[in-house]
């Protein structure tokens, strides 16, 4: 539970990261829309951070806003025709998008609000940086080795769908 | 008191504004955004359960680590082919990537 | 064993069903068919007459036909001795007839159709004198009519034979209606068809007087157009113009004597009812008066024999009305004979010179000496000179009528036969003695065939000695075999012989005088009484009479219920109903193209319909499925939550 200024952090990070979010969403311009994504994620960040998941939050600004916001730069840029469009960015699917996301948002805020979490008191026995290490080397060490295969999967994948042949 | 509820529900309302994005963005890459807005609140829920429910544990932390991994490749590959779709179309309007029907 | 005797008359029923199957394109084996069954007949009737002769009481055979829930129609067999005299007439005379027929219709293109027709006769005849009750009589009535009128009109190409054959028909069936009427009165009163239950009945008198006498007087109808009675004499000399073997089996000894037996059969019911009796009297002697004097003036020798019959019938019906049982049946026996030879006899001479008028004949006598000595023995006999046949039974008819208290039947039956006398001998006179009036005629004239003889000189044997059974002196004669109720005796009345040949004598006489003498001129007569003559000669203008007061005014009748009913009505109806089948079928059709087809169109367009909204949905935008699956995710959550 947080209290007092923690908790008001909270709120201002909240704020800036569903306000980003929203302009993400709607902006014309999908430049702006990359940039508002960028302060979005820095806002997510700062969620990890306020729970105690320093590491996370490293790595989220690393990976998340230092390549894959660049990366989605870079194609914005490639496909640079749309860059200063001034066409209408959103489909004929709008209102009814509206409603299945409020009857959603609806549903799951009902749900979870009512449910009683099994919310326990310790404290986290080590730091989370030691204890991402360690998991990750003996509990999650095959995850972690297919993940990189993954990534270098993905990359070859790319590499090939991309090549101009 | 900030606790564990608010943390759900500012990660279920980012998630419902991700589903907006893909729903009606035009941009190929607008909704590849609106996706990874959709993947951190689901990050932030994983977080936030390690930390109220099993904080002695980082489970929910390893998995928004692979989370943050995959999205990666994710990304990689689909602004691949959002390249490829820039070239074949001249655009990367969605609307005009209809031809998968009858 | 005589349970059997309707062998006698089915043998000629097999005839007819074997020529008419089997062997009809064979002559020569239908003949031989056909005279086969009647001889056999013959035979067998013999022994039935023999078995009667030692046993003259009344035998009666019968089987059950139907049975209607109580009701029972019997058939049977009734042998009696007048059963017995029946049977020998018919089958002797059909014998010769079928014996004479091989050579008179030699060459006919239908010579096996004729022996059926002849066959089948045989066997209604047969069948018709040996029924036992009134139903089954009537059957075969009907059946020897049925046979006549096929016969008559044999040569059917020849318009006037057609006509004269339905005119036989039409006027016979009118009598029977009356017939039936008859039989219905006598069987309900009595209350059984049996000819014996009802004599039973009559005598015993358990019917009332008044149905008697009328069923009595229509029964006489039937009788009066099956014997050629006036007035329903008409058909008889139209009849003629059947080929002459039917003449003389059907129209001289049998069929229309078939009127006189039944007469004879129900004599029971005419003595119980006098009225009636008396009026069978008057008609036969008026009858025999009438056909006498037309026979007087006709020229042409078959119907000279054919007004001939008719009179002689007309003594036996009168002297059955007179209740001469003995007497009626005793004449018919021997007129069957001599009649049958007179008409065979012309048919040869018929065959010989080709023509039936006698003003073309002449001098026959030297060509042909078997026919004309055979046809002037008839006519001796037919003419009642003694010692020949019909001299016995003439005789007797006269010795019945002397004994009823009214004369007059007595002096037209005597003036009659002195008539009878005269015409016979004209004939004679002319066709066989004197000049040949048609000399080609004459000279291809020739004897017929032995077929053709030998039934000749057979039945002029039986037309002197047949009637010596009823000679009046003999103990165990004729009389004492048929009659009714007791035996009759006969007694010999010598004033009624002298008196009957003389004036038999004087008829033949007369004749010779105007026709071969040639001393009184028959010319002179004919200017002299030229008004007499004229009716004589035009039948009493019998037939003109009915053409215009009942066959006209029929057919008039009958155009006009054509014309409105049959057209109008009838017709109408039917096209109404081809009009509402096509009216229904155009209904259907409408409902076929409209509802049915409509239904099956409809449902492809709905398909098709269907179809092309629901292809909307695949949109090929990639969003779209994205929001139908969220849309179908959110719905299972908000259904979970519920």
């Amino acid at each position: 539970m947080l209290t007092g200024v923690p908790a008001a952090v909270f709120y201002i990070l909240a704020g800036m990261i569903l306000g980003s979010a929203v302009m993400v969403v709607s902006l014309k311009n999908v430049f702006h829309s990359a940039l508002f994504l960028v302060l979005t994620l820095f806002g997510v960040a700062g969620i990890y951070i306020l729970l105690s998941a320093e590491f996370l939050a490293a790595v989220q600004v690393l990976i998340y806003v230092g390549a894959i916001t660049i990366l989605m730069i870079f194609a914005i840029m490639l496909t640079a025709k749309l860059y200063n469009a001034k066409i209408k960015q959103a489909n004929e699917q709008v209102i009814p998008g509206i409603i299945i996301v409020a009857a959603l948002l609806v549903a799951t805020i009902f749900t979870l609000t009512r449910t009683a979490w099994k919310v326990s008191d310790q404290a986290a026995a080590v730091e989370s940086t030691v204890g991402i290490g360690r998991l990750l080397l003996t509990k999650y060490v095959l995850p972690f080795e297919v993940v990189s295969v993954v990534l270098l999967t993905a990359l070859i994948g790319a590499i090939v769908i991309a090549r101009r042949d | 008191m900030v606790g564990l509820s608010h943390y759900l529900t500012l990660s279920a309302i980012l998630f419902g504004i991700g589903i907006f994005g893909v729903l009606t963005r035009r941009n190929a890459i607008g909704i590849l955004m609106s996706i990874e807005l959709m993947f951190n609140a689901v990050n932030i829920n994983f977080v936030a359960f390690s930390k109220f429910v099993t904080p002695s544990e980082f489970v929910g932390q390893i998995f928004a680590i692979f989370v943050i991994t995959i999205a990666a490749a994710e990304a990689t590959v689909g602004l691949a082919i959002v390249l490829l779709i820039y070239r074949n179309f001249k655009g990367i309007n969605v609307d005009n990537v209809n031809i998968m029907k009858w | 064993m005589l349970a059997n005797a309707w062998i006698i008359a089915l043998l000629p029923l097999l005839a007819f069903v074997i020529i008419v199957f089997f062997t009809n394109r064979n002559k020569k084996v239908s003949s031989a068919v056909s005279i086969g069954a009647i001889c056999s007949s013959f035979v067998l009737s013999l022994i039935v007459i023999a078995s009667v002769l030692k046993n003259p009481v009344a035998r009666e055979f019968e089987f059950t036909w139907i049975d209607l829930l109580g009701f029972k129609i019997k058939m049977g067999l009734l042998i009696d001795p007048l059963t017995a005299v029946m049977l020998f007439v018919v089958c002797t005379v059909s014998m010769l007839v079928h014996i004479y027929s091989v050579g008179y219709m030699e060459g006919d293109p239908r010579f096996s159709r004729f022996f059926s027709f002849l066959s089948l006769f045989s066997f209604s005849m047969l069948g018709l004198v040996l029924a036992n009750n009134f139903l089954e009589i009537f059957v075969f009535w009907e059946l020897v009519g049925l046979t006549s009128y096929l016969l008559i009109g044999f040569w059917f190409e020849k318009k006037v034979a057609s006509d004269a054959g339905k005119k036989a028909f039409i006027t016979t069936r009118t009598g029977d209606l009356g017939f039936i009427v008859g039989i219905l009165i006598l069987t309900t009163a009595a209350g059984t068809f049996n000819f014996r239950e009802l004599f039973h009945s009559v005598e015993a008198g358990h019917i009332p007087f008044g149905l008697l006498t009328a069923g009595a007087i229509f029964i006489f109808a039937g009788a009066v157009g099956k014997s050629a009675q006036f007035p329903l004499h008409v058909w008889l000399p139209d009849a003629m113009e059947g080929p002459t073997p039917v003449s003389a089996l059907i129209h001289a000894a049998t069929m229309v004597a078939a009127g006189v037996y039944l007469v004879a059969r129900t004599m029971t019911i005419y003595l119980a009812a006098e009225n009636a009796a008396l009026v069978v009297a008057i008609i036969g002697c008026f009858t025999a008066f009438l056909a006498a004097s037309i026979a007087l003036v006709q020229n042409d020798i078959k119907r000279v024999l054919a007004y001939s019959t008719i009179s002689q019938l007309g003594y036996m019906i009168m002297v059955l009305g007179l209740g001469g049982f003995t007497a009626g049946t005793f004449h018919l026996y021997t007129h069957a004979f001599f009649k049958a030879l007179l008409f065979l006899g012309a048919g040869s001479v018929i065959h010989a010179v080709h023509t039936n008028d006698i003003w073309e004949m002449g001098g026959l006598y030297r060509k042909m000496k078997i026919t004309a000595t055979t046809f002037i023995i008839a006519s001796l006999s037919i003419s009642g000179i003694f010692p020949l046949s019909g001299f016995w039974s003439k005789d007797e008819i006269l010795a019945v009528a002397s004994h009823f208290h009214n004369p007059i039947f007595l002096i037209v039956a005597t003036l009659v036969a002195g008539m009878t006398a005269f015409y016979m001998f004209r004939l004679c006179f002319v066709t066989f003695f004197g000049k040949p009036r048609d000399q080609e005629r004459f000279d291809h004239a020739h004897e017929s065939p032995k077929v053709m003889t030998v039934p000749l000189m057979v039945l002029a044997f039986l037309a002197v000695v047949a009637g010596w059974v009823g000679i009046p002196w003999l103990k165990h004669g004729y009389s004492s075999f048929v009659y009714h109720h007791e035996p009759h005796h006969v007694e010999p009345n010598f004033i009624l012989m002298i008196v009957s040949t003389v004036v038999a004598l004087s008829g033949i006489y007369l004749a010779y005088a105007m026709y071969y003498k040639k001393s009184i001129s028959p010319e002179k007569l004919k200017a002299k009484f030229g008004f007499i003559y004229k009716v004589l000669y035009n039948k009493w203008y019998f037939d003109e009479l009915y053409q215009a007061t009942i066959i006209n005014p029929l057919m008039k009748l009958s155009q006009f219920l054509f014309a409105r009913l049959d057209v109008g009505v009838v017709d109408w109806l039917v096209n109404g109903v081809g009009n509402f089948t096509v009216f229904l079928s155009d209904v259907k059709e409408w409902f076929d193209s409209h509802i049915v087809d409509g239904t099956v169109n409809g449902l492809a367009s709905v398909t098709r319909g269907m179809g092309s909204g629901l292809r909307r949905i695949q949109t090929g935008q990639l969003q779209n499925y994205a929001f139908v699956i969220f849309f179908g995710l959110v719905l299972i959550i908000l259904f979970k939550l519920s």
